[in-house]
């Protein structure tokens, strides 16, 4: 066996980054935060570019590591995510006092988790990945130390992922006790030569429950609108973002690879919980003032949606979520870079009727979102739609016709929020002034905006990419 | 001039105008006088564009014309657009009513010109892509992106409960239309394809038909609207904003008809044959019961929306006959209600301007003050009616003469509402018009200006010269409706043909 480390290559140049910014921040000290800060976005853009140009097939560590197209398409998403959101995150942390260069280092060792994640291929290096995503996590979540609700935040964050963890683990060594393998394949080919027995479903049962924890889904949902209302705005920009995207590309070679030929005993699970966090998704936004809370309940909405296309089980599915995943990376950022800009005389405000008004101050800015908003109601001609087009599509492929006419008339009702919230930019006459957003922030949301519009017109390099992503799975 | 591909001018040519709308600055009078003359040229020139198709237009070829086909989204579907003898019709109008749109918000709409320009092009190009698209998901596409800025139209610029009718506006369609999504999808599954020509010559089971039939069903029926789902358009055309209604009846209701025409009676015969009874029944429903609630209405606009539920009923009707004379009435009869609906909109636009009450006590005796204008309503009103002599006629005609053929009763009730449709136009005339003028608040009323003249004049033009000569339509759409009938009553005799031998 030789160790060839070059497939895991830009993982281990982001850890080494990591590291090198680590000793900066600590021998320089506070106002080290600016180099810090644009060395992690320059570190994750150099990954980024490895993980485009670097081998396209190839395993390493035994085969527990693999890349493939389906590892490209969800690290550059994850990339993408993680660089947008310290991008972001500067200039409110510099203005709210939670200014730390410990901030960027730990969104990249989060970052280097969830690329294990996406290439795990082996419940030990799932759970290698997943860990070290997450307690880089945890720590984010209370970064604004001195603030009550951050702290709240974190601690809840930790004590539920440390309790769903727990599940996972409990899970995996079940699956490792009925099959005797650690690796997906050969538990693949195990459940394929000697059927599913009933231990293994338990162990089934245990992982998703630990993964559904991860991305937010219900009945696994109940610390997401608290942590995001907690933590701080910019840090909720990146949770709703790249680990969604990890965690549910690991979902999706847990189920696929490993579990795939026990299909019909996963797929009743995923079936509810995409309708349960579609429903819940839709009908618990209708309520919410607080924008950082609502988007947290269309996060957890959009899940679900994202698990329809799991449900189906096909290729065609899981393109249908690659695309759904691309999509809602984008349209999140774009509105959460707004959300962050929501500022009245320089201090931060969460209502969502701040926003009254806005199409008469900001005009532009106004569009945008409105246009943000639709495509997260899933209207045409709005990228939006087009990812829940291709979930649908596979759902119905499947002859899943309950759920896609569930998940459609979640959909509905989802809509309900959205528009509200265009009603108020639009309808309504203007609440007090908003302050201009910043430069940074007007680039990410002017992009995720145009990405919206132009779908329609050029969508076919991302839908090409995404097939080509879950082919390599089947 | 070979070549060109007209459709697709036609339909993106407005968004042309939304950039030179982007390109004004300021918010004074110049420059919303700028914004009302870019977007008044754009539409103008795109109906003059939109002639050309009528030119081109072949209406011995009962086919799809002016073909246009390139692949989209990755080659799972295609920008696919033409027009045939049942959509020609429907673009036409749309180019045709949209300067009117733009000349009756002239003076009306003062706040937010910009936006409220680009909504109405955005919307035009919306509509004209319903009708040109041949592609199912390119079709949804523009059918439900619609809802937008219609959306935005009668919230921003509409009347005192302008967010409960854009609310209920946009959810009632939205829930109609997801539902037509997932029959989509399952169809596109089925053929293998998602070409609206292919798909015409597919012969889908019969398990499929039926509960694709009723997913659209509940798209096209909510858009149309039909009884009992037609409760948002009382309140979305009451408080839209005048152009906005006329948009409204006149042709984004025309979608829920051209939707029957184009989708479930060709793809789904066997099911429209056996929900033809549940459909004679909710038409006969909605032309008497909402002919009798117009009859109660104090609100000028909510009786001319109540009626234009009424007319739609005729036009379900006369699709669901399954012979020429009920389909080709369907087709005249939206064609003219979409002129005449809108035309009697702008004409309660006019009078709404200047008094700004809707209240039909609020007003008699206009004839003495406003002659012009009691002229043009008149027409309008028999027109509404179905007076012989008006284009309102030759729809209720023909689909009355086809629903006779196809079901005694069907024509025996739906008739009647021709009586009671004289009933509230006539009554509401009297009422607006005539009489002696003896409300002090009327006493400075003024008659149309010369704005207003130019929209009201073509629009009696045309629907005198429909009435008199409604050749143009019916024999654009003749071919493809032969074309239609063969292929839905062929299909018809086979199955029964079969059912039959199976006894």
């Amino acid at each position: 066996m030789t160790l060839d480390l070059m497939p895991a290559m830009p993982e281990i140049l982001l850890a080494i980054g990591a590291l090198a910014l680590l000793m900066v921040g600590v021998f320089v000290g506070e106002k080290s935060v600016g180099v810090v800060t644009w060395g992690a976005v320059l570190a994750l853009a150099v990954a980024l570019v490895w993980v485009l140009i670097g081998p396209t097939a190839a395993s390493a560590f035994g085969g527990t590591f693999v890349v493939d197209p389906f590892s490209t398409f969800m690290k550059v998403l994850a990339l993408i995510g993680s660089a947008v959101a310290i991008v972001l995150s500067a200039r409110p942390a510099a203005t709210d006092h939670w200014s730390r260069f410990e901030y960027p280092v730990l969104v990249m060792l989060a970052t280097v988790g969830m690329m294990a994640m996406i290439s795990a291929n082996d419940l030990i290096s799932l759970y290698l990945g997943l860990e070290l995503q997450s307690l880089a996590l945890y720590v984010v979540a209370s970064i604004d130390r001195d603030n009550l609700k951050s702290t709240e935040a974190g601690l809840k964050y930790f004590v539920l992922g440390a309790l769903s963890s727990g599940m996972l683990l409990y899970g995996a060594s079940l699956l490792y006790g009925f099959t005797g393998h650690t690796g997906f394949p050969q538990i693949a080919a195990h459940l394929k030569a000697h059927g599913v027995s009933l231990g293994l479903v338990f162990g089934l049962v245990f992982v998703l429950a630990g993964l559904a924890f991860k991305i937010s889904a219900v009945p696994f949902h109940m610390w997401t609108p608290d942590v995001y209302e907690g933590s701080p705005t910019a840090v909720t920009a990146f949770f709703a973002g790249a680990p969604k995207v990890a965690a549910f590309a690991l979902v999706i070679r847990v189920v696929a690879e490993a579990l795939g030929p026990a299909g019909h005993n996963w797929q009743q699970i995923v079936v509810f919980i995409a309708f349960a966090s579609m429903a819940l998704g839709a009908f618990a936004g209708i309520g919410q003032t607080n924008i950082k809370r609502l988007m947290a309940y269309s996060s957890i909405g959009h899940m679900g949606y994202a698990l329809v296309g799991l449900a189906a089980g096909t290729a065609q599915g899981i393109a249908g979520v690659s695309i759904y995943l691309a999509i809602y990376l984008v349209t999140t950022l774009g509105t959460f870079a707004l959300i962050l800009s929501m500022r009245r005389d320089g201090k931060a405000v969460e209502d969502i009727a701040d926003l009254a008004g806005l199409s008469r101050s900001q005009p532009l800015v106004a569009f945008g979102l409105s246009m943000l908003l639709f495509s997260l109601a899933g209207i045409p001609p709005l990228a939006g739609f087009f990812g829940k087009l291709y979930v649908f599509l596979a759902a119905v492929e499947a002859k899943m016709y309950v759920l896609a006419v569930l998940g459609v008339l979640a959909s509905v009702v989802g809509a309900f929020y959205y528009i509200r919230i265009v009603k108020l930019i639009y309808f309504d006459e203007p609440a007090a002034e908003l302050d201009r957003p910043s430069i940074e922030q007007k680039v990410v949301f002017a992009l995720a905006s145009i990405f919206v519009l132009v779908f329609v017109f050029a969508g076919n390099g991302l839908v090409s990419a995404a097939n080509a992503a879950a082919k390599s799975l089947f | 001039m070979g070549n060109w591909p007209v459709l697709t001018i036609v339909t993106f040519l407005p968004l042309v105008g939304v950039l030179f709308l982007a390109l004004v600055r300021g918010d004074d009078d110049v420059a919303k006088r700028n914004i009302r003359v870019i977007t008044l040229i754009t539409t103008v020139v795109t109906f003059l564009v939109s002639l050309q198709v009528w030119g081109r237009f072949d209406p011995s070829n009962p086919g799809f014309q002016m073909v246009e086909k390139s692949t989209w989204l990755g080659g799972l579907f295609n920008y696919h657009m033409g027009v045939d003898g049942i959509s020609v019709a429907f673009v036409i109008l749309t180019a045709f009513l949209m300067p009117f749109c733009i000349l009756a918000s002239w003076d009306s709409v003062q706040t937010r010109v910009k936006e409220y320009m680009i909504a109405f092009l955005v919307l035009e190009t919306l509509m004209i892509g319903v009708f040109t698209a041949l592609d199912l998901m390119l079709f949804y596409v523009f059918f439900e992106a619609g809802l937008i800025p219609m959306f935005i139209i009668i919230g921003v610029w509409g009347g005192p409960r302008r967010v409960y009718a854009s609310f209920k506006f946009f959810l009632y369609t939205l829930l109609g239309s997801v539902l037509m999504l997932i029959a989509m999808l399952a169809m596109y599954y089925e053929a293998g394809t998602a070409d609206i020509p292919t798909l015409l010559g597919h012969n889908f089971p019969a398990t499929l038909q039926t509960w694709a039939f009723l997913a659209f069903f509940a798209s096209f029926a909510v858009k149309m609207p039909m009884w009992p789902v037609h409760t948002w358009l009382p309140d979305a055309h009451v408080e839209a904003p005048t152009a906005g209604s006329v948009i409204l009846a006149g042709i984004l209701l025309k979608m829920g008809g051209y939707g029957f025409l184009r989708f479930s009676l060709p793809m789904f015969p066997l099911a429209s044959e056996y929900f033809q009874p549940m459909v004679f029944t909710l038409s006969i429903v909605a032309i008497v019961y909402t002919s009798l609630v117009a009859l109660a209405q104090e609100d000028i606009k909510k009786l001319i929306a109540y009626s234009s539920v009424a007319h739609m009923g005729y036009v379900t009707m006369g699709i669901f006959t399954f012979n020429a004379a009920g389909l080709q009435g369907a087709i005249f009869q939206m064609v003219s209600h979409g002129f005449v609906s809108g035309a009697l909109f702008l004409s309660v636009g006019v009078i709404y301007d200047r008094m700004h009450t809707r209240d039909i006590s609020a007003y008699g005796g206009l004839v003495n003050r406003m002659p012009w204008y009691a002229v043009a309503f008149l027409v309008f009103t028999m027109a509404n009616v179905g007076l012989p002599g008006t284009s309102g006629f030759v729809g209720e005609f023909l689909t009355l003469l086809g629903a006779y053929r196809a079901n005694t009763w069907v024509a025996l009730f739906a008739a009647t509402g021709v009586i009671l449709s004289a009933g509230y136009a006539l009554w509401l005339l009297a009422r607006v018009m005539n009489g002696k003028l003896e409300k002090p608040s009327l006493a400075g009323i003024l008659d149309l200006d010369w704005r207003e003249r130019i929209v009201v004049v073509p629009l009696v033009l045309v629907t005198i010269f429909y009435g008199v000569y409604p050749a143009p339509v019916l024999n654009a759409s003749e071919a493809s409706v032969q074309a239609l009938v063969a292929k839905t009553q062929a299909v018809l005799g086979a199955a029964a043909k079969v059912a039959t031998l199976a006894n």
